[in-house]
């Protein structure tokens, strides 16, 4: 029956069944609380969350367009601070579409200008509100709608931007990475972004089982994956300094995370095995980088 | 009335908008650098520096991000404003056109440029052009006073409850925002009387969560449309009445939503928005003496489109010569198209269009006197076709 | 029919009216004797339409999408889809 609920994310929203976003969100909403305003840009997260006459935020929230989250969200801090209102967080949750490319630019304005916002890139690695197009958050090696696999390709070519090093260049207070699968981390996060003076940025990968292939069920496992085979490190930063790493105990090879997911199984033909064998050395290079698996004695 | 008067004082346009804006004292102002509107926000800087005043001033990113800067804070029911130019205004096109439909008023000043290519930083309307079917109120200034007195006007315009839609004021780029004229600032509590708090219908405020910028599908979308070309239509009479509210409580009156000049026996009338219309005032005793019933009806409003008004007045001449400082390509100019669009109907007068002055190129009164030759042997050869006329191609560069 | 508001602007969570709980053939059926009441199933849920009370899981499918996160992550086990109106899968 309908229900009268104090989540201030409702229930009876569009997205997909098993999609990871709202788990999210619900994670974040908890620790922001009612004194909150969030601003989003366009993509899956305001699709599903707006129908005219069916919206299920319970806070007040703004879509404007694709390319101006944060600089809506700059709009709104000045003004509340204006009126001497600063106490009420101002949280953009955008996707990896306007994260990384078209809303790039406004989101290194706003960081730059040190604003105390909290922005949140939940990223499930493609323009998959439209359809599963490539974004540059698609990792190496995916298919997608833009980048198929077949004939002479074998995916997307290029790399994931690192956008933890790109947050980090701007110099502000907090920088941390996040998933699903870890709600209590993402939460602890997600409270120090808000104590930040300044902006704080936290990168959330949520898997999409449309766009990845995958099982409903399986949205956290394979969030939970990604962190277990050194691909998406849980790191934090506090003025650019390194501050915390979720050690791994056991490393998992990326073809635990990748074999079975769809956007991936192309790579298990002859001439993509070599694909296979970069996207293991990212996850190498990960490893080295943070000291994934280096004892806590050293 | 002289009691509103703070000083009266050779002043730079761009000085004089930037004083009377913070006496406005919009609690949020965005900033990206363009010229020629550069000196306003500059001085804008100074000013609050100076004065350590706590409104809020953003250097943004791009013009884009200091449109959305005002989308936000309007949002919030805060008191917003920016002002652009040229290229910079095409970069806020599509958030003005989300701040009209989001019914958001955020104040812009337009220091009109030509756009690119080729680049060039000289007069014409073709930037504020673009943004005519956007749902924003476009006011066009003739002189530095009447700029200052508009920008006092479009806040009160823009933020009424009735209204709540950007609002630019468009000025003529060196022309009005560079040239010095003698010019009467007002005082800041005078301004501050003048314009109500600014209290939006719906704000964005934990106290009472709302949903802005919702999916709808195409059983409503002509609805939502047609609300806002209302609320546009419906900004007519806001417009006139706070023209004539400015003028009780400070003096000045510049017309409301048009300006008649020498209309009611005029044969001939320009129609004109902008500085022309000054240079046009200056060539109208000149016709006059050499016999020639020539008046001028200058366009203030420009959106909302004052269709009655123009119908009107131009009811009784045989010609309206329409001097478009921009372009609509292979049409003509915007302004001629809109106003043969209302006078579609009205037997009688003829249209004229010419295309002039794009880029900046000068106007004088020696170039009315031309057209008015002009048109009036068309009129007598029975020549006068729908073609626009560019005015004083060089065919030598052709 | 909901009239329009200026600005298209909305109430919050007027999405509670909306029975997504259609989208499912199928529902989770909790086997209590399992459930130890630890909430792993309420903080995955995506749908907000789990619920701990008295230490038991205890599903709305008003809302259930019939996602099964609830049933794969559940350390017990505790948690199986059945066919609405049928069978246990």
């Amino acid at each position: 029956m309908v229900v009268e609920t104090e989540k201030l994310f409702a229930p009876g929203h569009n997205a997909c069944p098993g999609c990871g976003v709202p788990i999210g969100i619900n994670a974040i909403l908890d620790v922001a609380g009612r004194n909150t305003i969030v601003c989003s840009p366009t993509g899956c997260l305001e699709t599903f969350t707006s129908p005219y006459g069916a919206s299920n935020w319970e806070i007040p929230w703004i879509h404007s367009l694709f390319e101006n989250a944060p600089a809506v969200a700059s709009g709104i801090k000045a003004a509340l601070e204006y009126e001497e209102r600063e106490d009420i967080n101002v949280i953009v949750i955008g996707g990896d579409g306007a994260t990384f490319d078209i809303g790039f630019g406004s989101l290194s304005g706003m960081l730059d200008r040190e604003e105390n916002i909290l922005y949140i890139c939940y990223d499930n690695e493609a323009y998959m509100n439209t359809g599963i197009q490539r974004s540059s958050a698609t990792p190496f090696g995916a298919t997608t709608t833009t980048t198929p696999a077949g004939g002479s390709s074998f995916g997307e070519r290029f790399r994931k931007k690192d956008m933890i090093e790109i947050a980090r260049a701007h110099q502000i207070e907090y920088v941390a990475s996040a998933t699903i699968a870890y709600p209590r981390d993402l939460k602890n996060k997600v409270k120090k972004g808000l104590a930040a003076k300044g902006p704080a940025y936290i990168h959330l990968i949520i898997p999409c089982n449309l766009g990845w292939g995958i099982e409903p069920e399986k949205t956290v496992h394979f969030s939970r994956l990604l962190v277990e085979t050194a691909l998406f490190p849980l790191v934090e930063y506090e003025n650019g300094t390194l501050i915390g790493v979720r050690k791994l105990k056991k490393l998992l090879p990326v073809e635990e995370y990748l074999k079975s997911q769809g956007r991936f199984a192309h790579l298990y033909k002859d001439d993509n095995k070599n694909v296979i064998k970069e996207i293991q050395q990212i996850a190498d290079e990960n490893v080295r980088k943070y000291g994934l698996l280096d004892s806590d004695n050293e | 009335m002289n009691s509103a008067v703070k000083d009266t004082s050779i002043l730079q346009g761009s000085v004089a908008i930037a004083e009377t804006v913070l006496a406005a004292s919009p609690g949020v102002i965005a900033v990206y650098p363009i010229t020629p509107q550069t000196h306003i926000v500059e001085h804008l800087s100074k000013l609050i520096a100076q004065r350590n005043l706590n409104n809020k001033y953003l250097t943004v990113d791009s013009e884009f991000s200091a449109a959305s800067v005002v989308l936000g804070a309007a949002a919030t029911g805060v008191r917003s404003y920016t002002a652009s130019a040229s290229q910079g205004l095409l970069l806020m096109t599509e958030v003005i056109f989300n701040m009209a439909g989001t019914r958001l008023p955020g104040v812009f000043t337009a220091v009109n440029r030509s756009l690119s290519p080729p680049i060039n930083i000289q007069v014409d309307h073709q930037d504020t052009m673009t943004l005519r079917d956007s749902g924003i109120i476009q006011l066009y200034v003739e002189n530095i006073q009447e700029a200052i007195d508009t920008h006092i006007q479009i806040f009160k315009i823009a933020e009424h409850q009735q209204v709540l839609l950007p609002a630019m004021v468009c000025m003529d780029g060196w022309i009005l925002s560079h040239a010095y004229e003698p010019v009467t600032l007002w005082k800041e509590e005078a301004v501050q009387e003048f314009l109500p708090e600014f209290d939006p219908v719906y704000r964005l405020d934990p106290q009472k969560p709302l949903t802005y910028g919702a999916l709808t599908d195409d059983d409503k979308i002509m609805e939502f449309k047609f609300m806002v070309h209302e609320a546009l239509v419906g900004s007519k009479e806001i417009v006139k009445s706070v023209a004539l509210e400015f003028k009780e409580k400070f003096g000045n009156y510049h017309g409301d939503l048009v300006e008649e000049n020498m209309i009611e026996d005029a044969d001939i009338i320009l129609v004109a928005m902008g500085s022309i219309a000054g240079t046009i005032k200056a060539a109208l005793p000149e016709l006059r003496k050499s016999g020639k019933k020539v008046g001028l009806l200058k366009i203030r409003a420009y959106r909302p489109f004052p269709d009655q008004e123009i119908r009107q007045a131009l009811s009784k001449a045989r010609v309206a010569i329409v001097l478009d400082r921009s372009l609509s390509c292979s049409v003509g100019g915007p302004l001629a198209g809109d106003i043969k669009y209302c006078l579609h109907n009205q037997d009688g007068t003829r249209v004229v269009n010419y295309i002039i002055s794009l880029g900046g190129r000068e106007v004088y009164p020696e170039t009315i006197y031309k057209i008015v030759d002009e048109t009036e042997k068309k009129l007598a050869d029975d020549a006068i076709d729908d073609k626009p006329v560019f005015w004083d191609l060089n065919k030598d560069l052709l | 029919m909901l009239k329009l508001n200026i600005g298209g602007i909305t109430e919050a969570g007027l999405s509670k009216k909306n029975k997504t709980g259609n989208w499912s053939y199928f529902i989770p059926v909790v086997d209590v004797s399992r459930c130890n009441g630890c909430g792993i199933c309420e903080q995955f849920c995506p749908e907000s339409c789990v619920e701990i009370k008295e230490k038991l899981c205890i599903v709305n499918e008003y809302y259930c999408k019939g996602c099964q996160i609830c049933c794969f992550e559940c350390p017990q086990e505790a948690i199986t889809m059945k066919e609405k109106g049928g069978a246990v899968t």
